[in-house]
């Protein structure tokens, strides 16, 4: 078992109103750990010398909560494909590496505290249109309007979104196109979401603006970062949807 | 179990019509499979996060009410006290986790859906604030919790590689439908695995134990969890564990290869194909199921699963005990509703796969809409509470000395240690088999780490700022009693059952016996620093008779 010597670069940044800035604290880590195990040998370390520990966000540790936001190295997520923090290992860094952490940048994600960052705005996209009106208790036979199989997986691709908002970290404009894209789609698709796709869109974009996210202009940086590879294909398919509900909708 | 029966298949339409993309078969209906414990395909899934898709419906549907103003969602706040008055439920106080303001909630009623308290042992596969403090604060109230000591130990879970481990990782059990567990049977062969100087593929057929397979020849690798999670224990404990610490079994997917290799050969028409192409054709369809599993192992141990046999060992997933409720989900306190894996109801000492989602959606979809009607409707003329009435004030204050007291120990350990300590002590003497002598021990050991943890521990910053060691303080404070009223628990249950083994409870081959004459009721627990109360509730049987189920 290798140990590697790291110097973690992190910021830190009582709260929003505070200006920040990047303090470098030496931590040694074995290779098996997980990056964020390393931060918590990290804060036990800075807890004992009675300082400040880092605060970070982090709950289920196994890549399906999407807490565990964070830049590292300039990539949310860090630099493994496909991967959220919590599953990225450190045997992919190297022993004497300096590794530089920030918290996800957005005018839309507010820091809380160091890398927590405050992503309500996304809840309010959601609570504007991601979802279908149905009450509890009001449902119809689930096999009463067959799906197919094909649709039902491409959906199911969209709906794999976390919600961590990597894709407007990595977005230079700051769009929430994939993320607000991902929940249209994933709707979209499902005969059930479909009847009120108009409405959805178009109130799902009109939040996603008044948040303060910027536009789409294709980078693709978004994809790229995705630990749950959420294709680009599905920001077409929210344009073409909302082309279509603003010439032809109500 | 009726009930959840009967609006079992309501859940799915419910999901189904919210836009829960289940997995579906080419005619468009909703497919089904097989899952632990069962030997028939009667689970809905959506491919290996099911879970986690009906959440996202149920928050897709929670939004909705939040956005139609029907629900106020109070994001990054937790109850941290219970409010009585005359004896009823009547609020909570809450603490704000971004500003550390405390806050009084007033209520004509309660509902808790807080999950249950697996973290306990440190060490699981729940999520890191998973956590017993709003049913625990209920207990210090006056409710009962109940079979506390019935947890579930998982048996396909990534092993621990070493004491800095925060969590463990569940492989998901379809595992076991392909993959076959063993053990070297000679001990100087995992001794050298152990050391690194083997490896498991270079052990020979016959040196081989296929022990699942061998003590239960009729369910094999598809033996219930705990069945499971128990022989792997026997077979490291005897020293043919094969990871670095010992503490790890063989989930081997070799045959399961070269079996799906030769049918996608003849499918293929190719008869004359080598070893290795026909390892690499079942390469293939394995990786068609179970490839994002495989890869997430090889992202978290660096093995490649193809190649080298996956290293399991069993970890605590669940939590069967809880809040003791009636049939109504409401517990001994009026006014006082638990929902979800914070009750103890529906799963006996043994959960099943696939139903802590049912139970969890059928409880606030189907039974609490229902049930609290029957509370409420006592209560119309009830008028509303006031917030400032001195039973919030004092609730309040309560919570607020014992944020004080906590900072002010100002000792030299952190929350972290003291709570991974008696994760430990859990493991060890609460954990996959249990005796007297241990129980009685452990439980000792708790009642000093506790005493220990007020003497010493250290938390830093302020109570009225975002302070994540305090939460985790204020958590770890209230596990450190439930643990040891875990251990009263099994100690008292002097019968193996379910989830709890007893080693002096077993029958001459070693399986859990169950004493069905002395121990059939209901452990409902009153929490007392000193020595918890037992109150029992009988379980009777009118149309069905106990029995032992046999997996051999």
């Amino acid at each position: 078992m290798s140990i590697l010597n790291l110097n973690i670069k992190v910021w830190r940044q009582n709260q929003n109103s505070n200006k920040g800035q990047f303090e470098t604290y030496q931590v040694q880590a074995n290779e098996h750990m997980s990056f964020l195990e390393m931060l918590d040998v990290l804060n036990e370390q800075l807890v004992r010398e009675k300082k400040d520990p880092v605060a970070f966000e982090h709950d289920c540790r196994e890549g399906i909560c999407g807490t565990c936001s964070m830049v590292i190295n300039g990539q949310p997520h860090g630099p493994l494909a496909a991967t959220t923090t919590c599953q990225l290992h450190m045997r992919f860094f190297k022993d004497g590496e300096t590794i530089v952490v920030e918290p996800f940048r957005a005018n839309a994600f507010p820091v809380i505290k160091d890398l927590v960052v405050d992503r309500a705005s996304f809840d309010r996209i959601i609570q504007s249109g991601g979802f279908i009106s149905v009450n509890t208790g009001q449902a119809v036979d689930g096999n009463s309007i067959p799906i197919e199989k094909n649709r039902a997986e491409k959906s199911f691709e969209a709906a794999a979104c976390i919600g961590c908002g990597a894709c407007v970290a990595a977005c230079p404009n700051g769009s929430a196109m994939l993320f607000t894209s991902a929940k249209v789609t994933h709707l979209g698709l499902l005969p059930q979401g479909e009847v009120e796709e108009d409405k959805r869109v178009q109130a799902m974009v009109a939040q996603m603006d008044k948040e303060g996210f910027g536009m789409c202009s294709n980078i693709g940086a978004c994809e790229a970062e995705c630990p749950k590879e959420i294709k680009l294909e599905n920001i077409a398919f929210l344009n073409r949807s909302y082309m279509k509900a603003v010439f032809t909708g109500e | 179990m009726h009930r959840l029966a009967e609006v079992s298949v309501d859940i799915i339409d419910q999901c189904v019509a919210q836009g829960v993309p289940f997995a579906r078969e080419y005619g468009g209906l909703l497919e089904n499979r097989s899952f632990g414990g069962v030997q028939v395909s009667r689970t809905f899934y959506a491919r290996g996060q099911t879970g986690q898709q009906l959440l996202i419906g149920a928050y897709q549907a929670l939004s909705r009410q939040i956005g139609l103003g029907t629900v106020e969602m109070y994001n990054r706040h937790e109850m941290v006290e219970l409010v009585l008055i005359d004896g009823k439920a009547r609020g909570i106080i809450a603490r704000n986790l971004i500003t550390g303001e405390l806050q009084r909630h007033a209520a004509h009623a309660v509902v808790l859906a807080t999950g249950g308290y697996g973290n306990v042992f440190y060490l699981s596969t729940n999520a890191m604030m998973c956590n017993v403090t709003a049913a625990w604060r209920s207990v210090r109230k006056g409710a009962l919790m109940a079979n506390p000591c019935f947890t579930q130990i998982h048996p396909t879970c990534i092993p621990v590689s070493g004491d800095y481990q925060s969590k463990l990782t569940l492989m998901s059990e379809s595992l076991r439908n392909d993959g076959r567990v063993w053990v070297p049977a000679k001990k100087e062969d995992a001794e050298a695995i152990q050391k690194g100087k083997l490896k498991g593929v270079q052990i020979k057929e016959e040196d081989r134990d296929y022990f699942l397979e061998r003590r239960y020849p009729a369910f094999g690798n598809l033996v219930p969890r705990d069945v499971a999670s128990r022989a792997a224990k026997v077979e490291c404990d005897k020293g043919h564990g094969v990871s670095p610490t010992g503490l790890a079994v063989f989930l081997d997917f070799s045959d399961a290869i070269e079996r799906y290799g030769k049918t996608e050969a003849n499918k293929q028409g190719q008869h004359n194909l080598t070893k290795e192409q026909i390892i690499a054709l079942g390469e293939k369809v394995v990786a068609a199921k179970y490839g994002n599993l495989f890869e997430m192992y090889d992202k978290i141990v660096g093995e490649n699963p193809y190649k080298e046999p996956m290293k399991i060992y069993p970890a605590v997933h669940y939590t069967m005990g809880g809040l003791w409720v009636d049939y109504n989900l409401e517990t001994n306190i009026p006014g006082l509703f638990a929902l979800g894996e914070c009750n103890f109801s529906d799963h006996g000492a043994n959960r099943l796969g696939a139903s802590a989602l049912m139970q969890g959606l059928a409880d606030g979809y189907f039974v609490i809409p229902y049930t609290i009607g029957t509370f409420l409707s006592k209560e119309i003329s009830t008028p509303k509470f006031n917030p400032k009435d001195e039973a919030f004030v004092e609730a309040e204050k309560a919570v607020a000395d014992r944020i004080q007291q906590l900072l002010s120990i100002k000792g030299s350990q952190t929350t972290e240690s003291f709570h991974r300590r008696l994760g430990k002590i859990m493991w060890d003497y609460c954990g996959m088999a249990r005796n007297e002598e241990a129980l009685v021990k452990g439980r000792q050991m708790i009642r000093e780490l506790r005493e220990e943890f007020y003497k010493d521990l250290y938390v830093p910053g302020k109570a009225d700022e975002f302070n994540p060691e305090l939460e985790k303080a204020l958590r770890v404070a209230d596990l450190l009693e439930h643990g040891e009223l875990m251990m009263v628990d099994a100690l008292t249950r002097k019968e193996s059952c379910g989830g709890h083994f007893r080693e002096e409870s077993v029958t001459p081959d070693g399986e859990a016996m169950r004493k069905d004459d002395e121990f059939s009721f209901v452990s409902a627990w009153e929490w007392d620093d000193k020595e918890p109360v037992l109150f029992k509730e009988d379980l009777v049987f009118e149309n069905i008779k106990l029995v032992t189920r046999s997996y051999k």
